[in-house]
């Protein structure tokens, strides 16, 4: 009961947070809602079951996410967003389409919390039952990333090795051009 | 009815804030408006996947004696891989945008577009 009321609760300011994310001009404001809105979202996980998420949410997406917004927004020396010049007619039309139509797929998913989703019975019930002799650790979510799913936490690690190089060869060398030019000068 | 309001609930806020976060991407300007927007987009697919997960009195997949019913360990996985991504990602978009503003002198589109015309 105690966790229906939890999570109508925080969804629904999650909602808020990102009605008042849409309506805000001033960025430095945007930036900050949007590290509430993803500690919200990290207690919400908390509710759900997912600690582990909610702590990954909670350090890597309320923290580093905004921190490097804010350094952007320090680099780009901008304060404020302009109103864009024409109507925002064709986006609304756009969202409206496709939220129903999500909507429309949504009205015969699986009940929340159903213990006979089909999202249940496939593999999970497998990770549960053998996961700890199998791998002999007690927090399933670290028995399957590390083990099960080796590969593929291999995988993310190559994807953030390789924005980490992008991210260098965009910024990285242009500040030591700018240098070496304000020396020839 | 109440039941199945609260049955697909979290489907539809997660589904309206996909919808807030892809309207903020395409009707905007502002380049650190729409990598809010993006991550907002990201954040709700998060939800999307941990409340499918969930079982309803289950406790976290970490095994326990005196508990037997556990939420999904699978999709949590998933999103852990998937915020990890989410950020790397993010950190190149804003770094896309530092260099867009060294190029072009601001982060409108609008203003972008009209330099790129004049040239």
């Amino acid at each position: 009961m105690i966790d229906t009321i939890l999570d109508v609760t925080l969804l629904a300011f999650i909602a808020v947070t990102a009605i008042a994310i849409l309506r805000l001009r001033n960025l430095f404001a945007i930036i900050m809602l949007f590290g509430i809105f993803s500690l919200l979202s990290a207690g919400l996980f908390v509710v759900l079951d997912a600690a582990d998420v909610a702590f990954t949410e909670a350090a890597v997406g309320a923290g580093i996410s905004t921190v490097l917004l804010l350094a952007t927004l320090a680099l780009t020396k901008e304060h404020e967003e302009k109103i864009p010049s024409h109507r925002p007619w064709l986006p609304l039309l756009v969202v409206l389409v496709t939220g129903a139509a999500l909507i429309y797929g949504t009205l015969d998913i699986a009940p929340f919390g159903s213990a006979s989703a089909p999202a249940q019975t496939h593999v999970a019930p497998l990770y549960l039952e053998q996961g700890m002799a199998q791998t002999g650790v007690p927090n399933v979510v670290t028995g399957v990333l590390a083990s099960y799913r080796g590969f593929d936490t291999l995988g993310e690690v190559t994807v953030i090795f390789t924005a980490g190089i992008a991210v260098l060869l965009l910024i990285g060398g242009r500040r030591r051009e700018n240098q070496t030019r304000k020396e020839k000068e | 009815m109440i039941e199945y309001i609260l049955g697909h609930y979290n489907y539809w806020i997660v589904i309206f804030l996909m919808m807030t976060g892809f309207y903020i991407v395409i009707s905007r300007g502002n380049m650190i408006k729409k990598i809010a927007g993006l991550n907002i987009f990201q954040v709700s697919v998060f939800l999307l996947y941990i409340s499918i997960g969930n079982v309803r009195d289950g406790t976290a997949p970490i095994i326990t004696e005196g508990f037997t019913v556990y939420s999904n360990p699978l999709p949590h996985v998933l999103i852990l891989t998937a915020i990890v991504v989410g950020v790397a990602t993010t950190s190149l978009a804003l770094a896309l945008v530092v260099r867009i503003r060294e190029a072009y002198g601001t982060i409108e589109e609008d203003e972008i577009h009209n330099k790129d015309q004049s040239l």
